[in-house]
Protein backbone atom coordinates (compact mmCIF):
# COMPACT_ATOMS: atom_id res chain seq x y z
CA UNK A 1 0.00 0.00 0.00
CA UNK A 2 1.27 3.15 -0.49
CA UNK A 3 0.93 6.59 0.99
CA UNK A 4 -1.25 9.60 -1.23
CA UNK A 5 0.19 12.26 1.59
CA UNK A 6 3.78 13.41 2.01
CA UNK A 7 4.77 12.67 4.86
CA UNK A 8 7.45 14.00 6.95
CA UNK A 9 9.72 11.06 9.00
CA UNK A 10 10.69 12.40 12.70
CA UNK A 11 12.92 10.79 15.73
CA UNK A 12 10.52 10.74 18.61
CA UNK A 13 10.25 8.88 21.45
CA UNK A 14 7.13 6.82 22.32
CA UNK A 15 5.72 9.71 24.40
CA UNK A 16 6.65 12.70 21.74
CA UNK A 17 4.63 10.67 19.27
CA UNK A 18 1.25 10.75 21.13
CA UNK A 19 1.91 14.28 23.08
CA UNK A 20 2.63 15.41 18.72
CA UNK A 21 -0.77 13.16 17.41
CA UNK A 22 -2.70 14.90 20.15
CA UNK A 23 -1.45 18.67 19.29
CA UNK A 24 -2.29 17.12 15.57
CA UNK A 25 -6.04 16.62 16.61
CA UNK A 26 -7.10 19.41 17.05
CA UNK A 27 -7.41 18.79 20.99
CA UNK A 28 -10.39 21.49 23.19
CA UNK A 29 -9.44 20.53 26.72
CA UNK A 30 -6.30 18.57 27.97
CA UNK A 31 -6.31 17.87 32.00
CA UNK A 32 -3.80 15.98 32.92
CA UNK A 33 -1.15 15.17 35.42
CA UNK A 34 2.14 14.08 35.73
CA UNK A 35 3.19 10.32 36.10
CA UNK A 36 6.29 8.52 34.73
CA UNK A 37 6.92 7.18 32.50
CA UNK A 38 3.97 9.33 30.94
CA UNK A 39 5.42 12.58 32.07
CA UNK A 40 7.21 13.60 28.66
CA UNK A 41 3.57 13.43 26.96
CA UNK A 42 1.37 16.33 29.26
CA UNK A 43 5.81 17.89 29.60
CA UNK A 44 5.22 17.99 25.71
CA UNK A 45 1.85 19.05 25.38
CA UNK A 46 2.20 21.52 27.89
CA UNK A 47 5.12 23.28 25.80
CA UNK A 48 2.58 23.40 22.34
CA UNK A 49 0.60 24.95 24.76
CA UNK A 50 2.85 27.80 25.67
CA UNK A 51 4.13 28.09 22.72
CA UNK A 52 0.72 29.13 21.23
CA UNK A 53 1.15 25.94 18.62
CA UNK A 54 -2.57 24.77 19.73
CA UNK A 55 -5.59 26.57 20.92
CA UNK A 56 -6.07 23.80 23.38
CA UNK A 57 -7.38 24.69 27.06
CA UNK A 58 -5.10 22.96 29.46
CA UNK A 59 -5.89 22.00 33.24
CA UNK A 60 -3.18 21.42 35.65
CA UNK A 61 -5.19 19.07 37.68
CA UNK A 62 -4.26 18.14 41.72
CA UNK A 63 -4.56 14.69 41.40
CA UNK A 64 -5.60 12.09 38.66
CA UNK A 65 -8.98 11.30 39.65
CA UNK A 66 -9.68 15.41 38.82
CA UNK A 67 -7.75 14.88 35.65
CA UNK A 68 -10.38 12.14 34.72
CA UNK A 69 -13.43 13.82 36.47
CA UNK A 70 -12.14 17.28 34.41
CA UNK A 71 -11.76 15.13 31.08
CA UNK A 72 -15.15 13.78 31.38
CA UNK A 73 -16.76 17.10 32.63
CA UNK A 74 -15.50 18.90 29.28
CA UNK A 75 -15.97 15.94 26.96
CA UNK A 76 -19.52 15.85 27.84
CA UNK A 77 -20.16 19.62 26.36
CA UNK A 78 -19.19 18.20 23.30
CA UNK A 79 -15.55 19.31 23.71
CA UNK A 80 -12.72 17.09 22.31
CA UNK A 81 -10.45 15.80 25.21
CA UNK A 82 -7.40 14.32 25.42
CA UNK A 83 -5.36 12.90 28.80
CA UNK A 84 -2.51 10.68 29.74
CA UNK A 85 -1.12 8.58 33.10
CA UNK A 86 0.02 5.30 34.26
CA UNK A 87 0.21 3.20 36.81
CA UNK A 88 -0.72 4.59 39.88
CA UNK A 89 -2.19 7.36 37.90
CA UNK A 90 -4.63 5.06 36.47
CA UNK A 91 -5.13 3.35 39.53
CA UNK A 92 -6.45 6.65 41.04
CA UNK A 93 -8.85 7.42 37.97
CA UNK A 94 -10.47 4.21 39.29
CA UNK A 95 -14.00 5.60 40.26
CA UNK A 96 -14.19 8.35 37.60
CA UNK A 97 -13.05 5.52 34.61
CA UNK A 98 -16.50 4.32 34.96
CA UNK A 99 -18.14 7.59 35.36
CA UNK A 100 -16.66 8.64 31.90
CA UNK A 101 -17.36 5.38 30.34
CA UNK A 102 -21.39 5.48 31.66
CA UNK A 103 -22.05 9.30 30.39
CA UNK A 104 -20.45 8.22 27.07
CA UNK A 105 -18.10 10.70 27.00
CA UNK A 106 -15.48 9.93 24.08
CA UNK A 107 -11.58 10.76 25.82
CA UNK A 108 -8.72 9.38 24.24
CA UNK A 109 -6.11 8.47 26.84
CA UNK A 110 -2.18 7.52 26.60
CA UNK A 111 -1.10 4.99 29.50
CA UNK A 112 2.49 4.95 29.26
CA UNK A 113 2.13 1.23 30.64
CA UNK A 114 3.91 0.95 34.08
CA UNK A 115 3.69 -1.80 37.07
CA UNK A 116 1.72 -1.19 40.06
CA UNK A 117 3.43 -1.03 43.52
CA UNK A 118 4.35 -2.43 46.38
CA UNK A 119 7.28 -3.00 45.88
CA UNK A 120 7.55 0.50 43.94
CA UNK A 121 8.74 0.28 40.21
CA UNK A 122 8.87 2.43 37.45
CA UNK A 123 9.00 0.16 34.64
CA UNK A 124 6.92 -1.40 31.83
CA UNK A 125 4.51 -3.93 32.31
CA UNK A 126 0.64 -4.30 31.74
CA UNK A 127 -0.24 -4.13 35.35
CA UNK A 128 -2.38 -0.67 35.58
CA UNK A 129 -4.63 -0.86 32.19
CA UNK A 130 -5.51 -4.98 32.80
CA UNK A 131 -6.57 -3.92 36.13
CA UNK A 132 -9.25 -1.53 34.40
CA UNK A 133 -10.09 -3.94 31.85
CA UNK A 134 -14.03 -4.03 32.87
CA UNK A 135 -14.32 -0.09 33.21
CA UNK A 136 -16.15 0.34 30.00
CA UNK A 137 -13.16 1.76 28.24
CA UNK A 138 -11.96 0.67 24.62
CA UNK A 139 -8.40 -0.70 24.85
CA UNK A 140 -5.62 -0.62 22.30
CA UNK A 141 -2.20 -1.78 22.47
CA UNK A 142 0.79 -0.02 20.08
CA UNK A 143 3.59 -2.14 19.05
CA UNK A 144 6.28 0.79 18.28
CA UNK A 145 6.03 4.53 18.60
CA UNK A 146 4.95 4.70 14.81
CA UNK A 147 1.32 2.72 16.10
CA UNK A 148 1.46 4.58 19.33
CA UNK A 149 1.26 7.93 16.91
CA UNK A 150 -1.09 6.62 14.24
CA UNK A 151 -3.55 5.11 17.48
CA UNK A 152 -3.93 8.74 19.00
CA UNK A 153 -5.48 10.04 15.74
CA UNK A 154 -7.45 6.95 14.99
CA UNK A 155 -8.65 6.54 18.38
CA UNK A 156 -10.73 10.12 18.46
CA UNK A 157 -12.51 8.67 15.08
CA UNK A 158 -13.42 5.37 17.40
CA UNK A 159 -14.23 6.94 20.14
CA UNK A 160 -16.47 9.90 18.77
CA UNK A 161 -18.72 7.84 16.65
CA UNK A 162 -21.86 8.27 17.41
CA UNK A 163 -22.15 4.60 17.35
CA UNK A 164 -19.69 4.00 19.51
CA UNK A 165 -19.42 7.11 22.19
CA UNK A 166 -17.06 5.35 24.28
CA UNK A 167 -13.79 6.64 25.83
CA UNK A 168 -10.35 5.17 24.27
CA UNK A 169 -7.15 4.07 26.58
CA UNK A 170 -3.83 3.72 24.22
CA UNK A 171 -1.41 1.42 25.73
CA UNK A 172 2.39 2.09 24.95
CA UNK A 173 5.31 -0.02 26.97
CA UNK A 174 6.55 2.32 29.23
CA UNK A 175 10.05 2.86 28.83
CA UNK A 176 10.85 0.43 25.75
CA UNK A 177 8.32 2.57 23.92
CA UNK A 178 7.66 5.79 26.05
CA UNK A 179 11.41 6.55 26.22
CA UNK A 180 12.84 4.98 23.14
CA UNK A 181 13.53 7.32 19.94
CA UNK A 182 12.23 5.83 16.56
CA UNK A 183 11.38 7.27 13.42
CA UNK A 184 8.09 7.78 13.04
CA UNK A 185 6.37 8.95 9.60
CA UNK A 186 4.29 12.16 10.60
CA UNK A 187 1.35 13.63 8.46
CA UNK A 188 1.31 16.85 8.06
CA UNK A 189 -1.38 19.16 10.54
CA UNK A 190 -3.75 19.95 8.13
CA UNK A 191 -4.68 16.31 7.05
CA UNK A 192 -4.85 15.00 10.75
CA UNK A 193 -6.80 18.10 11.27
CA UNK A 194 -9.45 17.02 8.09
CA UNK A 195 -9.07 13.49 9.05
CA UNK A 196 -10.51 13.79 12.64
CA UNK A 197 -12.56 16.41 11.64
CA UNK A 198 -14.84 18.28 13.96
CA UNK A 199 -16.73 16.30 16.77
CA UNK A 200 -20.28 15.34 15.68
CA UNK A 201 -22.59 15.44 18.22
CA UNK A 202 -26.11 12.51 18.23
CA UNK A 203 -29.34 13.71 19.33
CA UNK A 204 -30.70 12.26 22.37
CA UNK A 205 -34.70 12.88 23.63
CA UNK A 206 -34.80 14.94 26.45
CA UNK A 207 -37.15 15.67 29.93
CA UNK A 208 -38.80 17.82 27.63
CA UNK A 209 -39.97 15.59 24.59
CA UNK A 210 -37.83 16.45 22.27
CA UNK A 211 -34.63 15.73 20.43
CA UNK A 212 -31.50 17.79 21.62
CA UNK A 213 -27.85 17.44 20.70
CA UNK A 214 -26.15 15.02 23.63
CA UNK A 215 -23.82 17.50 25.37
CA UNK A 216 -24.36 19.72 28.13
CA UNK A 217 -25.53 23.24 27.28
CA UNK A 218 -26.83 26.16 29.13
CA UNK A 219 -29.37 26.68 26.25
CA UNK A 220 -30.48 23.29 26.22
CA UNK A 221 -30.62 22.11 29.81
CA UNK A 222 -30.37 17.88 30.13
CA UNK A 223 -28.92 15.94 33.07
CA UNK A 224 -26.23 13.09 32.53
CA UNK A 225 -25.85 10.16 34.15
CA UNK A 226 -27.46 11.33 38.03
CA UNK A 227 -29.15 8.48 39.07
CA UNK A 228 -30.71 5.20 37.94
CA UNK A 229 -31.91 2.59 40.40
CA UNK A 230 -33.16 -1.05 39.70
CA UNK A 231 -35.62 -0.06 37.07
CA UNK A 232 -32.98 1.28 35.33
CA UNK A 233 -29.51 1.15 35.53
CA UNK A 234 -29.20 -2.30 33.80
CA UNK A 235 -30.60 -1.14 30.74
CA UNK A 236 -27.83 1.48 31.01
CA UNK A 237 -24.95 -1.19 31.17
CA UNK A 238 -26.41 -3.03 28.05
CA UNK A 239 -26.24 -0.21 26.37
CA UNK A 240 -22.65 0.04 27.05
CA UNK A 241 -22.36 -3.54 25.55
CA UNK A 242 -23.38 -2.46 22.26
CA UNK A 243 -21.52 0.15 22.09
CA UNK A 244 -18.72 -1.62 22.86
CA UNK A 245 -19.43 -4.71 19.50
CA UNK A 246 -20.27 -1.50 17.27
CA UNK A 247 -16.66 -0.60 17.90
CA UNK A 248 -15.40 -3.92 16.28
CA UNK A 249 -16.74 -2.76 13.23
CA UNK A 250 -15.94 1.06 13.78
CA UNK A 251 -12.19 0.20 14.48
CA UNK A 252 -12.07 -2.00 11.47
CA UNK A 253 -13.41 0.51 9.24
CA UNK A 254 -10.75 3.26 10.54
CA UNK A 255 -7.90 0.83 10.36
CA UNK A 256 -9.06 0.64 6.81
CA UNK A 257 -9.06 4.23 5.92
CA UNK A 258 -6.23 5.69 7.87
CA UNK A 259 -4.51 3.39 5.66
CA UNK A 260 -5.71 4.40 2.44
CA UNK A 261 -4.53 7.86 3.00
CA UNK A 262 -1.08 7.10 5.34
CA UNK A 263 -0.42 3.61 3.44
CA UNK A 264 0.41 2.17 7.16
CA UNK A 265 -2.61 -0.47 8.53
CA UNK A 266 -2.36 -2.66 11.64
CA UNK A 267 -3.66 -6.08 10.17
CA UNK A 268 -7.50 -5.73 10.73
CA UNK A 269 -7.16 -3.16 13.70
CA UNK A 270 -8.41 -5.84 16.29
CA UNK A 271 -5.46 -8.68 15.47
CA UNK A 272 -2.22 -8.51 13.84
CA UNK A 273 -1.12 -11.73 12.58
CA UNK A 274 2.17 -12.76 11.22
CA UNK A 275 2.68 -15.88 9.59
CA UNK A 276 -0.27 -17.68 10.85
CA UNK A 277 -2.10 -19.29 7.90
CA UNK A 278 0.06 -22.12 7.77
CA UNK A 279 1.43 -21.81 11.55
CA UNK A 280 1.66 -24.94 13.45
CA UNK A 281 2.93 -23.42 16.71
CA UNK A 282 1.38 -19.27 17.28
CA UNK A 283 2.41 -17.21 20.25
CA UNK A 284 -0.18 -14.33 21.05
CA UNK A 285 1.17 -11.20 22.65
CA UNK A 286 0.09 -7.75 23.40
CA UNK A 287 2.49 -4.32 22.63
CA UNK A 288 5.86 -3.61 21.99
CA UNK A 289 6.68 -7.41 22.86
CA UNK A 290 5.46 -8.61 19.07
CA UNK A 291 8.08 -6.84 17.66
CA UNK A 292 10.32 -8.67 19.27
CA UNK A 293 8.66 -11.77 18.37
CA UNK A 294 8.60 -11.19 14.96
CA UNK A 295 12.44 -11.56 14.52
CA UNK A 296 12.23 -14.85 16.80
CA UNK A 297 9.35 -15.89 14.42
CA UNK A 298 11.55 -14.54 11.29
CA UNK A 299 14.58 -17.14 12.77
CA UNK A 300 12.37 -19.80 13.05
CA UNK A 301 11.04 -19.73 9.95
CA UNK A 302 14.28 -20.18 8.32
CA UNK A 303 14.84 -23.40 10.07
CA UNK A 304 11.94 -24.37 8.64
CA UNK A 305 9.58 -24.45 11.82
CA UNK A 306 5.91 -23.32 11.00
CA UNK A 307 6.20 -20.42 13.75
CA UNK A 308 3.50 -18.17 13.64
CA UNK A 309 2.41 -14.84 15.82
CA UNK A 310 -0.38 -12.97 16.70
CA UNK A 311 -0.59 -9.65 18.31
CA UNK A 312 -4.06 -8.52 20.07
CA UNK A 313 -4.07 -4.73 18.93
CA UNK A 314 -7.65 -4.35 20.41
CA UNK A 315 -8.24 -5.86 23.70
CA UNK A 316 -11.64 -4.40 24.68
CA UNK A 317 -13.72 -4.81 22.99
CA UNK A 318 -12.40 -8.54 22.94
CA UNK A 319 -12.16 -9.25 18.96
CA UNK A 320 -13.88 -13.36 19.65
CA UNK A 321 -14.41 -13.63 15.67
CA UNK A 322 -11.59 -12.68 14.65
CA UNK A 323 -9.09 -14.71 17.27
CA UNK A 324 -11.14 -17.34 16.50
CA UNK A 325 -10.28 -17.22 12.66
CA UNK A 326 -6.67 -16.30 12.90
CA UNK A 327 -5.82 -19.26 15.00
CA UNK A 328 -8.32 -21.84 12.98
CA UNK A 329 -4.98 -23.81 11.92
CA UNK A 330 -2.89 -23.66 14.86
CA UNK A 331 -2.25 -26.77 16.76
CA UNK A 332 -0.78 -25.11 19.43
CA UNK A 333 -0.90 -21.62 21.10
CA UNK A 334 0.87 -19.76 23.57
CA UNK A 335 -1.15 -16.60 25.67
CA UNK A 336 1.58 -14.21 26.83
CA UNK A 337 0.33 -12.01 30.21
CA UNK A 338 2.45 -8.96 30.96
CA UNK A 339 0.78 -8.30 34.15
CA UNK A 340 -1.05 -10.97 37.01
CA UNK A 341 -4.49 -11.90 37.85
CA UNK A 342 -3.82 -13.30 41.32
CA UNK A 343 -5.41 -16.23 42.35
CA UNK A 344 -7.37 -16.61 38.54
CA UNK A 345 -5.07 -19.25 37.19
CA UNK A 346 -3.22 -17.39 34.51
CA UNK A 347 -3.12 -14.09 33.12
CA UNK A 348 -6.12 -11.92 31.09
CA UNK A 349 -4.83 -12.49 27.88
CA UNK A 350 -4.64 -16.18 28.52
CA UNK A 351 -8.60 -16.12 30.25
CA UNK A 352 -9.75 -14.47 27.02
CA UNK A 353 -7.79 -16.55 24.54
CA UNK A 354 -9.30 -19.98 26.29
CA UNK A 355 -12.65 -18.55 26.34
CA UNK A 356 -12.07 -17.57 23.15
CA UNK A 357 -11.14 -21.08 21.57
CA UNK A 358 -13.34 -23.26 23.74
CA UNK A 359 -15.83 -23.81 21.54
CA UNK A 360 -13.48 -23.66 18.01
CA UNK A 361 -13.42 -27.21 16.66
CA UNK A 362 -10.02 -27.23 16.47
CA UNK A 363 -9.13 -27.25 20.23
CA UNK A 364 -5.33 -26.76 20.10
CA UNK A 365 -3.31 -26.77 23.10
CA UNK A 366 -2.98 -23.68 25.23
CA UNK A 367 -0.78 -22.94 27.88
CA UNK A 368 0.01 -19.25 29.46
CA UNK A 369 3.58 -17.39 29.99
CA UNK A 370 3.92 -14.62 32.80
CA UNK A 371 6.79 -12.32 31.72
CA UNK A 372 8.26 -9.10 31.55
CA UNK A 373 6.87 -7.73 35.32
CA UNK A 374 8.19 -4.85 36.59
CA UNK A 375 10.27 -4.58 33.07
CA UNK A 376 12.16 -7.44 33.64
CA UNK A 377 14.19 -7.99 30.01
CA UNK A 378 12.67 -10.26 27.51
CA UNK A 379 15.37 -11.36 24.97
CA UNK A 380 14.43 -13.00 21.90
CA UNK A 381 16.33 -16.49 22.96
CA UNK A 382 13.81 -16.32 25.86
CA UNK A 383 11.19 -15.99 23.67
CA UNK A 384 12.40 -18.64 21.64
CA UNK A 385 12.10 -21.26 24.39
CA UNK A 386 8.27 -20.43 24.17
CA UNK A 387 8.06 -21.91 20.40
CA UNK A 388 10.39 -24.70 21.79
CA UNK A 389 8.39 -25.94 24.40
CA UNK A 390 4.81 -25.82 22.37
CA UNK A 391 7.29 -28.21 19.87
CA UNK A 392 7.21 -30.15 22.52
CA UNK A 393 3.48 -30.04 23.83
CA UNK A 394 2.70 -31.04 19.93
CA UNK A 395 5.06 -34.17 20.48
CA UNK A 396 4.25 -35.49 23.61
CA UNK A 397 0.59 -34.56 22.71
CA UNK A 398 -0.11 -32.84 26.31
CA UNK A 399 0.90 -30.04 28.48
CA UNK A 400 2.82 -30.76 31.48
CA UNK A 401 2.32 -27.24 32.82
CA UNK A 402 -0.18 -24.46 31.54
CA UNK A 403 1.17 -21.75 33.69
CA UNK A 404 4.48 -21.06 33.25
CA UNK A 405 7.34 -17.20 34.22
CA UNK A 406 9.35 -16.82 31.82
CA UNK A 407 12.39 -15.10 32.73
CA UNK A 408 11.72 -16.16 36.72
CA UNK A 409 14.47 -16.87 38.97
CA UNK A 410 12.75 -20.87 40.25
CA UNK B 1 -43.14 -9.94 29.41
CA UNK B 2 -44.52 -6.77 29.21
CA UNK B 3 -43.14 -3.42 31.60
CA UNK B 4 -44.53 -0.08 32.44
CA UNK B 5 -40.80 1.10 31.70
CA UNK B 6 -38.78 1.26 28.81
CA UNK B 7 -36.39 -1.32 26.82
CA UNK B 8 -32.83 -0.23 26.93
CA UNK B 9 -33.15 0.31 22.68
CA UNK B 10 -35.73 2.90 23.52
CA UNK B 11 -33.82 5.22 26.41
CA UNK B 12 -31.54 8.02 26.14
CA UNK B 13 -27.69 7.01 26.39
CA UNK B 14 -25.40 8.18 29.94
CA UNK B 15 -28.63 8.04 32.01
CA UNK B 16 -29.99 11.13 30.67
CA UNK B 17 -33.01 11.92 32.21
CA UNK B 18 -36.31 11.11 30.75
CA UNK B 19 -38.27 13.23 32.83
CA UNK B 20 -37.88 17.11 34.62
CA UNK B 21 -35.80 16.73 38.30
CA UNK B 22 -39.61 18.78 39.08
CA UNK B 23 -41.17 15.80 38.52
CA UNK B 24 -39.56 13.48 40.34
CA UNK B 25 -41.34 13.78 44.41
CA UNK B 26 -38.77 13.15 46.96
CA UNK B 27 -40.42 14.32 49.91
CA UNK B 28 -41.65 10.39 50.91
CA UNK B 29 -38.29 10.01 51.82
CA UNK B 30 -38.52 11.32 54.72
CA UNK B 31 -38.64 10.14 58.47
CA UNK B 32 -39.22 13.03 60.38
CA UNK B 33 -41.14 16.22 59.77
CA UNK B 34 -40.10 20.05 60.42
CA UNK B 35 -42.95 21.58 62.40
CA UNK B 36 -43.05 25.30 63.14
CA UNK B 37 -43.61 27.54 66.50
CA UNK B 38 -45.66 30.50 64.55
CA UNK B 39 -45.18 32.64 67.48
CA UNK B 40 -41.63 31.49 67.80
CA UNK B 41 -40.43 32.05 64.13
CA UNK B 42 -38.89 35.47 63.29
CA UNK B 43 -38.97 35.15 59.67
CA UNK B 44 -34.96 36.13 59.67
CA UNK B 45 -34.96 33.05 56.58
CA UNK B 46 -32.01 31.21 58.13
CA UNK B 47 -33.89 27.85 57.43
CA UNK B 48 -34.03 29.12 53.82
CA UNK B 49 -30.84 30.12 53.17
CA UNK B 50 -29.72 26.59 55.28
CA UNK B 51 -32.49 23.83 53.34
CA UNK B 52 -29.90 21.96 51.41
CA UNK B 53 -33.27 20.57 49.23
CA UNK B 54 -34.53 24.59 48.44
CA UNK B 55 -37.37 23.18 50.32
CA UNK B 56 -38.66 26.17 52.08
CA UNK B 57 -39.56 29.11 50.24
CA UNK B 58 -40.00 32.59 50.99
CA UNK B 59 -43.46 34.09 49.96
CA UNK B 60 -42.99 38.03 49.66
CA UNK B 61 -46.83 38.52 49.37
CA UNK B 62 -47.21 36.90 52.99
CA UNK B 63 -44.19 37.90 54.35
CA UNK B 64 -44.29 34.27 55.69
CA UNK B 65 -42.21 31.39 54.71
CA UNK B 66 -43.76 27.79 53.65
CA UNK B 67 -42.27 24.32 53.48
CA UNK B 68 -42.86 22.13 50.11
CA UNK B 69 -43.53 18.71 51.39
CA UNK B 70 -42.85 17.16 48.25
CA UNK B 71 -39.35 17.79 48.34
CA UNK B 72 -38.47 18.20 51.96
CA UNK B 73 -36.48 15.08 52.99
CA UNK B 74 -36.50 15.92 56.62
CA UNK B 75 -33.11 16.20 57.15
CA UNK B 76 -33.37 18.64 60.39
CA UNK B 77 -30.92 20.84 59.39
CA UNK B 78 -33.24 23.74 59.35
CA UNK B 79 -34.31 22.83 63.09
CA UNK B 80 -30.62 22.78 64.05
CA UNK B 81 -29.72 26.34 62.62
CA UNK B 82 -33.02 28.40 63.65
CA UNK B 83 -31.90 30.94 65.88
CA UNK B 84 -35.39 30.67 67.86
CA UNK B 85 -35.69 27.00 68.22
CA UNK B 86 -38.62 27.87 66.08
CA UNK B 87 -38.57 24.19 64.07
CA UNK B 88 -39.33 20.51 66.08
CA UNK B 89 -38.93 17.77 64.04
CA UNK B 90 -41.49 15.23 64.64
CA UNK B 91 -41.40 11.18 63.97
Amino acid sequence: MTSKINQKMMALAGDQAVAYAAKQSDVDVVAAYPITPQTIIVEQFSEYVANGEVETEFVCTESEHSAMAASLAASVTGARVFTATASAGLALMHEMLFVTSGCRAPVVMAIANRALSAPLNIHGDHSDSMAQRDSGWIQMYAENSQEAYDLIIQAFKIAENTDVLLPVMVGLDGFTLSHTLENVETLPDDAVKQYVGIRKISTVLTHEGKQSPFKLDPKNPMTMGPIALQNYYFEFKRQQEEAMKNALNVIQDVNNNYGTSTGRTYGNGLVDAYYLEDAKVAVICLGSTAGTMKTVVDKLRKQGIKAGLLRIRTFRPFPMEAVRSALKNVKAIAAMDKSMSFGGNGGPVYHEIRHALYDSASKPFIVNYIYGLGGRDTSPAKLSTIYEDLQKILEKQTIEDPIKYLGLRE
Amino acid sequence: MTSKYKNWKDIAPAGVCSKSSTTFLTGDWKTYTPIRDLEKCTRCLTCVMFCPDGAIRWLPDKKDIEFDMSFCKGCGICANECPTKAIKMKL
